[in-house]
């Protein structure tokens, strides 16, 4: 294929809507992962979850994806709580997180997606806001409304919480359990309230990315397997615990498979970008976006 | 010596019973469930090196066992070898897997090794995807001989194979366990910075446990495309593997040479004796129950839980 | 048997076939067993990537038992359905086989749904010898070469002259005549099937395959793809795809505003009512590959009946709610299996293949007739297109006229319409 301005800028802007997606699904994890070093390997299926329950309510009440996956947010912040209460009950507390802890976490997909399958059925569910089917253009380029709006709502989500983490006092009492649990604990907060609260917030944040996911696709029991290596690699890319870099590692991420979906083919899109973080594992495992240690 | 004088008599011991207990019920399907249930003590033996030993999480294995599955495929199809000569192949596939990934992620620590792991798993799978010779998409199909003499069936010889892989395969992690290199990675375990600071050579510890546990995880694929004769990367490379090459030792008790078999048995068990009977999705969550339970309760495994007991 | 009355015997039947519905195996009302029913025994993907359809199948054998035991059973004996769920994990497949053939000892067996769960039982069926009625597998047996074996699926011996042969026949009808052709297939077997046979079958014609690419099953994002299809200019674009990539690609299509002369091709997906409900009037002039629709031509006796009974059950068992695709494939795959056990008069696996080898099946899909290889002797692929599609109403598709259908032309039902998407 002959080189085409049009397309690689196209391929680059579609790239980055797609990285706006992997934004809302990485930035829960960027908080549990990240900051609280809790291997939720379970964060994409619970944005699946969050999905579904935003395709069920949103058809009752007939309302707007996204404005159903704000509303519905308290709900996941305190199931959050109740995760992270067995998780620290169990793990934290004994000091078996690192093995243990991701065995739990592994079983908890495992159980939430075979339950999404028991309650819905294999069968696909959709509800499509009104803008679905619009697209801007703009130029040569093209934004739909599919893929931009959710990775604007992504991007005010993650620029609400950099502001609470950075602005309010518990927001950086989160920031610093991430540093060291032990200083807080000097300075009379208990730790294990902040993080309870952060992964809380983290797990509101799948429903988040459950609600831009429904703008996106239909949503069926097993769509949170194809984002499970996407949103790890995306956190490590980005720096673990930074949500700037997260957000930088999303749209670059999307970027990279784009543009070789669109100049290379489909086929080696994964194998490029997993080959990609293989080869940032190997020689700046501080990820892209962090500082080194 | 005595003691692995003991061990090697009562697993051959306990091998021939099962062969004979098998030959006396008389139907294949003893020979078909017994062997889901020991490929997944080969997997989990294998995991259970790095895992359990070393404290080092593979999220690879599926893509591990893929690799000794059509390296079993290539060398059929090249060579026209079999199923033994197949085996030794993705042992070595596997094995020189297992040391690159060993390389590529030596500076890995904890998750980050794991992350890369899961990662090596999709390139993998992309790559025989686009891989034409071993069927690519398409799957690969394995015709063979329907009797081969002096097994009873073709069923019963794979069977045979598979128990005979399981027991090499607990033998090498209760070597492991009982040696220097067994302490060493115990040592990187509990900490790799002090382990280093008293001159345990962990970069060459780790780069054997990572080959090892490559290598076995190859052999438990080997036999894989002639006990389905057919094989598709999709079923390859299937997240089921990598779940319980996982879950089978944690449930039984990592970093035991007797845990992974222990979870092997019981959880691969569970799971074949609840696809024949409740049959349905339930089945799988059932699997998920038990080991959130079971890692929630019996955090060193039931081996663990027992030791305490006593 | 004979004292029992055929009277008292339909109840009993009936009365066990309603107990053994959606119940799994092994539960069985004691009273049946002392009547010795047939038992059929397969693996069927109730969970797992394939368990949408999986699901749709079953409930359509259900149906059948429950029909069959309703006139009394077959060689006056009731059917009961024997099967286990492989969730989609060829893995599974071989043991389930092993323990339904030789532990329950069914009487007969039939497949799971689609090639990759098919392939794995074969060893296992033939090792046995048993009669083997598949359905929807593809080019299963081009490597096994079981003589007992019969698939249940329109694209025949050929696939690769025939598959995409109908919507080449139908561009070659379109004025301006098309010159170039876009192929874009998802790595799996049957879908690199389909788009082997546009790529040989274009080429044959002298068109140029302009774009020729596949897509990986775990792609999200289907707008880079489509937008080089689009600047490749093709004036024919043939896709074969799976669900759910096949939505990705139908919305990537209609934002970026792609128009051919045709387009579609070999998508799965189109065929379900999830897909007819959501994308509503982006499938007008689609023009796909398909194995059934309610069109006058497809009429066959029986067929209306059981779509009624099976939209009757489909909200309850979860499964597709029109039951336009698999559904009747599956009631006729076990009626080939009823009509065979029938006309032979007694269980005996090597006549029943020799009777499905040599006989005209009678079924709700029509006749058919297998060829040496157990594949359907005449292929009957069908190219539909979406017509007159305002929303995602599905009541529209339980009538005519809706997805009509173009080729083959003894079953066509209405004219093509050109082109797909509005033109630039």
């Amino acid at each position: 294929m002959e080189f085409d301005l049009s397309l690689l800028l196209n391929g680059i802007v579609s790239g980055l809507l797609l990285g706006g997606l992997y934004a809302a699904a990485a930035s829960g994890l960027a908080v549990s992962f990240g900051m609280l070093d809790i291997v939720n390997i379970a964060h994409p299926a619970l944005m699946v979850t969050g999905a579904f329950t935003v395709v069920v309510l949103g058809t009752w009440l007939g309302l707007d994806p996204l404005v159903v996956a704000v509303l519905q947010a308290p709900l996941f912040y305190v199931f959050g709580i109740g995760i992270y209460n067995a998780y620290h009950h169990f793990f934290e507390k004994r000091g078996d997180e690192a093995l243990q802890g991701l065995a739990f976490f592994f079983g908890v997909m495992f159980i939430i997606e075979v339950g999404l399958v028991m309650a819905f059925g294999p069968e696909q569910r959709f509800l499509d806001p009104s803008y679905a089917y619009t697209t801007w253009r703009i130029g040569d380029i093209d934004l739909p409304l599919r893929m931009l709006v959710p990775g604007l709502f992504a991007m005010a989500c993650i620029g609400g919480l950099f502001l609470y983490l950075h602005r309010s006092f518990t927001g950086l009492a989160i920031a610093a359990v991430a540093q060291d649990a032990e200083a807080l604990r000097l300075m009379a907060i208990d730790p294990v309230r902040i993080k309870r609260l952060a992964f809380g917030i983290s797990i509101a944040l799948a429903s988040m990315a459950g609600g831009a996911l429904v703008v996106v696709q239909p949503v069926e029991p097993s769509s949170g397997q194809v984002f499970i290596g996407r949103v790890f690699a995306i956190c490590i890319m980005g720096g673990m615990a930074s949500l700037p870099g997260c957000i930088m590692a999303a749209l670059l991420f999307g970027v990279v498979e784009n543009v070789t979906a669109t100049f290379f083919g489909p086929s080696w899109s994964p194998a490029v970008a997993f080959g990609w973080l293989l080869l940032v594992l190997a020689f700046r495992p501080q990820g892209l976006f962090g500082k080194a240690a | 010596m005595n003691a692995n004088l003991r061990f090697w008599l009562g697993a051959a011991a306990l091998g021939l019973a099962l062969v004979a207990g098998l030959r006396l019920l008389g139907n294949d399907y003893g020979y078909f469930a017994g062997y889901f249930v020991l490929q997944y003590v080969v997997l989990a033996g294998a995991w259970n090196i790095l895992g359990g030993y070393a404290g080092y999480v593979n999220f690879g294995a599926a893509g591990f066992m893929a690799a000794g599955a059509y390296s079993a495929i290539v060398v059929r199809q090249w060579l026209g070898w079999d199923l033994i000569p197949g085996i030794f192949a993705a042992a070595v596939v596997a094995g020189l897997l297992g040391l690159g990934t060993g390389y590529l992620t030596l500076r890995l620590k904890g998750v980050y090794f794991s992350i890369a792991t899961l990662c090596l798993a999709v390139v993998l799978q992309t790559l025989v995807v686009n891989w034409d010779y071993v069927g690519g998409s398409r799957g690969a199909y394995i015709i063979h001989a329907r009797d081969i003499p002096p097994f009873n069936s073709y069923s019963e010889m794979l069977f045979i194979v598979m128990l005979a892989l399981a027991i090499i395969t607990t033998g090498i992690g209760r070597a492991v366990e009982m040696s220097r290199l067994g302490r060493g990675l115990q040592a990187i375990r509990d900490n790799e910075r002090a382990a280093e600071a008293v001159g345990v050579p962990t970069l060459r510890l780790k780069l054997v446990a990572t080959t090892l546990c490559g290598a076995l995880m190859g052999v438990a694929g080997a036999p894989l495309p002639y006990y389905s004769g057919y094989l598709n990367p999709e079923a390859a490379f299937s997240l089921a593997y990598a779940v319980n090459a996982i879950a089978m030792p944690l449930i039984g008790g990592a970093g035991t040479w007797a845990g992974p078999v222990i979870g092997a048995v019981l959880l691969a068990s569970l799971q074949q004796a609840a696809t024949v009977t409740i049959s349905s999705a339930l089945n799988l969550w059932i699997v998920g129950w038990m080991l959130v339970i079971f890692v929630a309760v019996a955090p060193r495994g039931i081996l663990g839980w027992f030791r305490k007991r006593t | 048997m004979q004292n029992i009355s055929r009277r008292d015997f339909g109840r009993l039947a009936l009365a066990s076939a309603v107990a053994g519905a959606g119940v799994s195996a092994g539960v069985f009302p004691a009273l049946a067993q002392s009547a010795n029913p047939i038992r059929i025994g397969f693996s069927m993907s109730l969970s797992g990537g394939l368990a949408g359809n999986g699901r749709a199948a079953l409930a359509a054998q259900q149906i059948w038992a429950s029909d069959v035991n309703a006139k009394g059973g077959l060689l006056g004996r009731p059917v009961q359905l024997v099967f286990y769920d492989d969730q989609t994990s060829g893995g599974q497949v071989p043991a389930i086989y092993t323990k339904l053939l030789d532990v329950d000892k069914v009487d007969l067996v039939t497949s799971p749904y689609a090639t990759a769960m098919i392939a794995p039982a074969m060893p296992v069926v033939m090792q046995r010898q048993m009669c083997f009625v598949t359905i929807l597998g593809a080019g299963v047996n081009t490597t096994f070469k079981y003589d007992r074996h019969f698939n249940m699926n329109v694209v025949g011996d050929n696939m690769k002259e025939t598959f995409a042969k109908g919507f080449l026949d139908i561009a070659g009808t379109l004025e301006p005549k098309p010159r170039s052709i876009a192929i874009l297939a998802v790595d799996n077997d049957f879908a690199q099937r389909a788009a082997e046979s546009a790529r040989f079958l274009a080429r044959q014609r002298g068109m140029r395959v302009v774009y020729d690419r596949s897509y990986p099953p775990s792609t999200v994002d289907f707008t880079p793809t489509m937008r080089a299809v689009q600047a490749a200019r093709p004036d024919l674009i043939y896709i074969a795809s799976y669900p759910p990539d096949s939505n990705g690609i139908l919305r990537a299509a209609s934002e970026l505003r792609i128009s051919a002369q045709m387009f579609g091709g070999g998508m799965v997906g189109p065929q379900l009512a999830a897909f007819q409900a959501q994308l509503g009037p982006i499938l007008n002039n689609l023009v796909n590959w398909d194995i059934f629709s309610v069109e006058p031509t497809m009429n066959f006796p029986g067929v209306a009946e059981f779509l009624t009974k099976y939209r009757e059950v489909a909200a309850k068992e979860q499964t597709d709610v029109l039951g336009n695709y698999i559904p009747p494939y599956a009631y006729a795959q076990m009626q080939v299996v009823e009509q065979a056990v029938k006309r032979v008069g007694k269980i005996d696996q090597a006549a029943l293949a020799a009777d499905m080898h040599s006989q005209v099946f009678d079924t709700i899909i029509g006749p058919v007739t297998f060829s040496s290889t157990g594949e359907w002797a005449h292929e009957r692929n069908l190219l539909v297109q979406f017509q007159g599609i305002t929303d995602g109403d599905l009541e529209r598709y339980k009538r005519p006229g809706a997805k009509v259908i173009l080729y083959p032309p003894n079953l066509k039902s209405g004219t093509p319409r050109a082109p797909y998407g509005t033109p630039a």
